[in-house]
């Protein structure tokens, strides 16, 4: 059966709508303070992954995370991954919470575990998980502080995060949401579009600029249920500034996919014409979003069940090291990614999360002449998709990404060189 | 087509040979005008606003900065009692006007760029004619020396400096995407036929050719022998372009002014600029 | 090598400053007043205290150093002792040291703290770097979300129930109520303890302390000393102290009184059976089962036997907790540790403020304190005897 266009399900799923005289919920956080050893925590997660501080003498597995090896007192800690295993040696549910956050959202299950590298851990404790004792892994997420936590989830299966109603604030789940793709005509953003449909967002504003030149699958996406195209230009303050005045107040997750991308270097194209347009849609249009859509989202950001949550940037691995063949672009890239750090420091307070995604070369014009392997528009909505209903920040999609990021972490430098001499 | 010899241009804007003054019948009508009291006067000027179409060129080109404006205060804290923008352009952006320089064939002419123009040259006659009803059944139709020379029969032969503004209704066309017309092809837009624009270089030594689309050509002009025409004898022969012109459909045939002086920016190719007319009582 | 008897080493002068749930005053406020009320009941000048231990959680920015220039002390013998509900524990082992070598005389031992409505709050948020780090951002429950899993874990694994929990807190609850200073006046009954407000389960409202302001103190000299000033006063037979203990114990099931609960009864040449009276660092139930197991007086896991087999009031067969302790009393911040001191002082010396266990010819105090991550750090225990 139909209803308006939609079939009983998707009706079903929506989220209700708010009554408009009741005051707008403000924004709280879990408790944000770390030390800045434990911070390493963090780091990991931001990134997906769950690790520990190591011993480099004597092997030990460290937590809480610390500046001397508890068992031999060594300097020389490394995190490294870990693998979570352990057991549930206890658990309790708390019912009364010391600060705002938690005590909106009682009760919490918290549980200690015993991890089989011989730490304790106290942890939150996904409610597929049964009583204790039982076998337990170890997950890393980011609350909604941007800080890491640790959470026990069963040994087998792969339940969601947002699966537990509880923790489900952990992800940017778009189910249910409703989501502005700041460019729909691009390549990226018609597959981020589809994407975000197809995982049940309630409603995606997908905006464009000049109209009057069309883009090859675009008609397609009008036919979209929850689709709704809006003009959208982010190198026109006016654009940016009336849309969000027309539906910023409604917006749960930005996601920017603006993306000029020129193939040149900065001696193959003379002057600044072609630079300036990347930088002015690549960063300057990141800014004109931030501007006017950040403010709203904030003051959304504990707006009920379908609130304000999360800014997603598609940003480049170009961005971490500048790729000489497309030099002017990385550098765009690079300004919008110091950029979009200022606007995750800008909406921490309010527990909205900021997503970068760096892939490699796309599988499209500008990268045309890159060799494989190149990341199709459609895996890289997948990735974007996949990292809402996560609980990270930072996404390296694709094997060059990974590559680079390996390359990068281990030594900038060379990276540095390795691209300048052979571009790879 | 032989290409125009390099001459170096001299960077004054003193009237010298090839350069022309007002027409003797421009001043007759301009002190007629005046004199009589009995003159009004039409805006022929889009507005320039960040929604305004700019020509569309291949990505791999550079493109032609659209209109925007960026608010530097507005009575607040940036600037508590006045209001300014900062804004930007292409020199082709909105009703605007191109200089010979703007094209290759034009290149090397005196007096060619918009700062060295004779300022003589900015009050002109206008020949407007009316292709509204052509265009509309053809988004690609093309004014011939056929149809100026039957135009000619009706509202006399056009003088010599005289702007040649081609009327198509086009500027009525407030959506954006309509404005453009856009498809696969590229632009479908009205314009003047390669020989048409010989004939009135050539025969009737206009000042230039005005139309209300984007681009003095025909959007299909890039398939033309030459390609381009219009910019490429036009220009070529030191002669000028308006585009984007307006309100059209409210000159006569014969007999207004029009007012067209763009920025005088160094070396510069054309600009965005406030052209009117100035139409006689009756 | 045995730790060397405390001689003549004696504990005197134990006074309370009455407690009340909230105050505007400062730390030093209720700690200057313990120090006057010492000096009254000693009937001694300012002058002839040249010793003193502090413990509290709320004197920030001062630490011992400041509250000694606040009081216009001048001292050669200072320490402060950061160790929570073990620190009484811990400056007696101080003081006691002090004294016998002679470098201090009159040594004073004050715990206290003051309590703003916030307090709880501000204090659990920055407990510890692990805290900090690993626990407080689990839900903000403090000690709460910690002696819940411990008490969950002892309950399965040992079968201890709720009843055995809650006989323990109506008996410190009777005693109590002979109490004048306790801010709790009313019994408890079983069904008020099983049906109250669950807290983080298993706990309720009356497993959990009430956190208010006050301070507890009294004086550590060699017995010549005591006797010229014509004051009443216990003998120190032992005291031993641990500090994290069973390290790599998945889980807090037993505390650091295990390893040195047979020193502590070698140095007092006493013997569990002997002691006629129990003083525990209370918080939670559970924590005074795993004080009655690594005292020795039932093995380990026997704790809920070992309640079911005794009564704990005042003229029980096992005297605990003797004025009502802290989750009857209250919990005036680092002044939990000493309220059994003081209160065993009382009991020992004969100036008892409410009920009094007949006979009472040794007593033992136990400490413990400082979850710092997981599990309390600090443990200690003092034996006590009648003059």
């Amino acid at each position: 059966m139909v209803f308006w266009g939609k079939t009983v399900s998707q009706v079903a799923k929506r989220p209700k709508r708010k009554n408009p005289i009741e005051r707008t919920q403000l924004p709280t956080l879990p408790p944000a303070t770390r030390s800045r050893v434990a911070l390493g925590l963090t780091a990991a997660a931001a990134r997906g992954r769950f690790e520990l501080q190591v011993c480099r003498d004597c092997g030990a597995v460290q937590y809480p995370p610390r500046e001397v090896c508890r068992a031999c007192l060594s300097q020389r800690l490394l995190w490294r991954r870990q693998d979570g295993a352990g057991a549930l040696i206890s658990d309790t549910i708390l019912r009364v919470a010391q600060e705002l956050f938690f005590r909106e959202r009682l009760p919490w299950r918290i549980g200690n575990v015993r991890l089989d590298s011989d730490v304790n851990v106290i942890a939150y404790v996904h409610d597929s998980v049964g009583a204790p004792p039982c076998r337990i892994r170890i997950e890393a997420a980011l609350d909604r502080a941007g800080q890491a936590v640790l959470v026990a989830m069963p040994e087998r299966g792969r339940p969601a995060l947002s699966d537990d109603p509880k923790l489900r604030e952990m992800t940017c789940d778009p189910r249910g949401r409703k989501i502005l793709v700041t460019d729909g005509k691009s390549a990226i953003g018609q597959a981020s579009a589809r994407a975000l449909a197809a995982v049940g967002s309630d409603l995606i504003w997908i905006g464009i600029a000049e109209p009057w030149k069309k883009a090859a699958g675009f008609d397609g996406l009008r036919e979209l249920p929850q689709a709704k195209v809006v003009p959208l230009d982010v190198t026109d303050s006016s654009s940016v500034r009336e849309l969000a005045g027309e539906i910023g107040g409604k917006v749960d997750i930005v996601v920017n996919t603006n993306d000029c991308h020129r193939a040149f270097s900065l001696a193959a194209r003379r002057g600044v014409e072609t630079a300036q347009l990347e930088m002015d849609i690549n960063y300057f249009g990141l800014l004109r979003l931030a501007q006017e859509f950040a403010p709203a989202l904030k003051a959304r950001a504990a707006d009920g069940a379908a609130n304000a949550i999360a800014w997603v940037n598609v940003l480049s691995i170009f961005a971490l090291a500048n790729y000489p063949p497309h030099g002017t672009y990385s550098a765009s890239k690079a300004a919008a990614w110091s950029l979009s750090q200022n606007l995750r420091a800008d909406l921490q307070p309010a527990g909205v999360r900021v997503i970068n995604l760096f892939p490699g070369p796309i599988d499209d014009e500008w990268d045309q002449l890159e060799m494989p392997p190149k990341l199709s528009p459609a895996a890289l909505a997948a990735a974007l998709v996949g990292a809402l209903k996560g609980s990270v920040e930072d996404v390296y999609p694709g094997d060059v990404a990974q590559d680079w990021l390996a390359r990068n972490l281990e030594s900038p430098k060379t990276l540095e060189r390795e691209l300048g001499e052979t571009g790879r | 087509m032989k290409t125009a010899k390099k001459k170096s241009a001299p960077r004054t804007s003193a009237a010298k040979a090839n350069v022309r003054t007002p027409a003797p019948h421009a001043r007759a009508v301009l002190s007629d005008l005046l004199v009589s009291g009995g003159a009004r006067l039409v805006d022929l000027t889009q507005t320039l606003s960040p929604d305004f179409p700019t020509i569309v060129l291949p990505p791999e080109f550079g493109q032609c900065r659209p209109f925007r404006m960026e608010e530097i205060s507005r009575y607040d804290e940036r600037g508590p009692g006045w209001y300014w923008n900062n804004v930007s352009f292409g020199e082709h952006s909105g009703t605007h006007f191109d200089a010979p320089i703007h094209w290759i064939s034009g290149r090397d002419l005196p007096y060619n760029s918009v700062d060295t123009l004779p300022t003589a040259h900015f009050i002109a006659p206008a020949c407007v004619i009316d292709c509204g009803a052509q265009a509309k059944a053809d988004a690609d139709f093309l004014l011939t020396t056929a149809l100026i020379k039957r135009w000619e029969e009706r509202h006399g032969r056009i003088p010599a400096g005289a702007w040649v503004l081609m009327r198509t209704d086009w500027s009525k066309r407030n959506d954006p995407i309509a404005y453009q017309n856009l498809d696969d092809t590229g632009q479908h837009t009205p314009g003047p036929d390669p020989d048409c624009v010989r004939f009135l270089v050539n025969e009737r030594d206009v000042l230039g050719f005005g139309t209300e689309t984007i681009g003095t050509d025909a959007g299909q002009a890039a398939h033309f022998a030459p390609p381009y025409p219009c910019h490429y004898y036009m220009h070529g022969a030191g002669k000028y372009g308006l585009q984007c012109l307006c309100n059209l459909d409210l000159l006569p045939a014969t007999g207004a002014l029009i007012v067209a002086a763009p920025l005088k920016i160094l070396q510069g190719s054309g600009s965005p600029l406030r052209v009117f007319a100035i139409v006689p009582a009756k | 090598m045995a730790a060397r008897s405390y001689d003549d080493v004696v504990l005197a002068a134990p006074v309370t400053v009455p407690y009340v749930r909230y105050s505007t005053h400062g730390a030093h406020w209720f700690l200057g007043r313990a120090v006057a009320d010492l000096l009254a009941i000693a009937k001694i000048p300012k002058q002839r205290i040249d010793g003193l231990a502090v413990a509290s959680f709320t004197l920030a920015p001062d630490s011992a150093v400041g509250l000694t220039q606040h009081l216009g002390l001048t001292l050669r013998w200072l320490d402060h002792v950061p160790m929570g509900g073990a620190s009484g524990i811990v400056s007696i082992r101080r003081a006691a040291r002090a004294v016998q070598s002679g470098d201090a005389e009159i040594v004073a031992c004050v715990g206290g703290d003051t309590n703003h409505t916030d307090s709880f709050r501000r204090n659990t948020a920055s407990f510890s770097q692990f805290a900090q780090d690993a626990v407080y951002p689990y839900g903000s429950g403090g000690p709460n979300t910690s002696f819940a899993l411990l008490t969950a874990y002892y309950m399965r694994m040992h079968g201890a129930t709720r009843e055995d929990f809650g006989k323990l807190c109506m008996a410190q609850r009777n005693n109590a109520l002979e109490n004048p200073l306790a801010l709790f006046k009313k019994p408890l009954t079983l069904d008020d303890y099983l049906n109250a407000r669950l807290v983080a389960d298993p706990l309720r409202l009356f497993d959990c302390v009430m956190p208010c302001a006050g301070a507890e103190g009294f004086l550590v000299m060699r017995r010549g000393t005591a006797e010229k000033l014509g004051l009443p006063f216990a003998h120190l037979l032992g005291a031993v102290e641990r500090h994290n203990a069973f390290p790599d114990d998945p889980i807090q099931d037993r505390g650091g009184w295990a390893l040195d609960r047979d020193a502590l009864y070698a140095q007092a040449g006493v013997g569990p059976a002997d002691i006629d009276f129990l003083e525990t660092y209370d918080d939670y139930p559970v924590i005074n089962v795993l004080q009655f197991e690594g005292l020795g007086f039932c093995p380990d896991g026997a704790g809920a036997e070992f309640i079911r087999a005794n009564t704990f009031e005042v003229t029980g067969t096992f005297p605990f907790n003797t004025s009502g302790g802290q989750l009857s009393v209250g919990q005036a911040g680092a002044a939990g540790g000493h309220l059994g001191i003081v209160e065993a002082i009382r009991q020992l010396s004969g100036q008892t403020l409410g009920a009094r266990v007949p006979d009472a010819k040794h007593g033992l105090v136990s400490g413990f304190g400082m979850i710092n991550y997981d599990r309390g750090i600090c443990s200690g225990a003092a034996l006590l005897a009648a003059a």
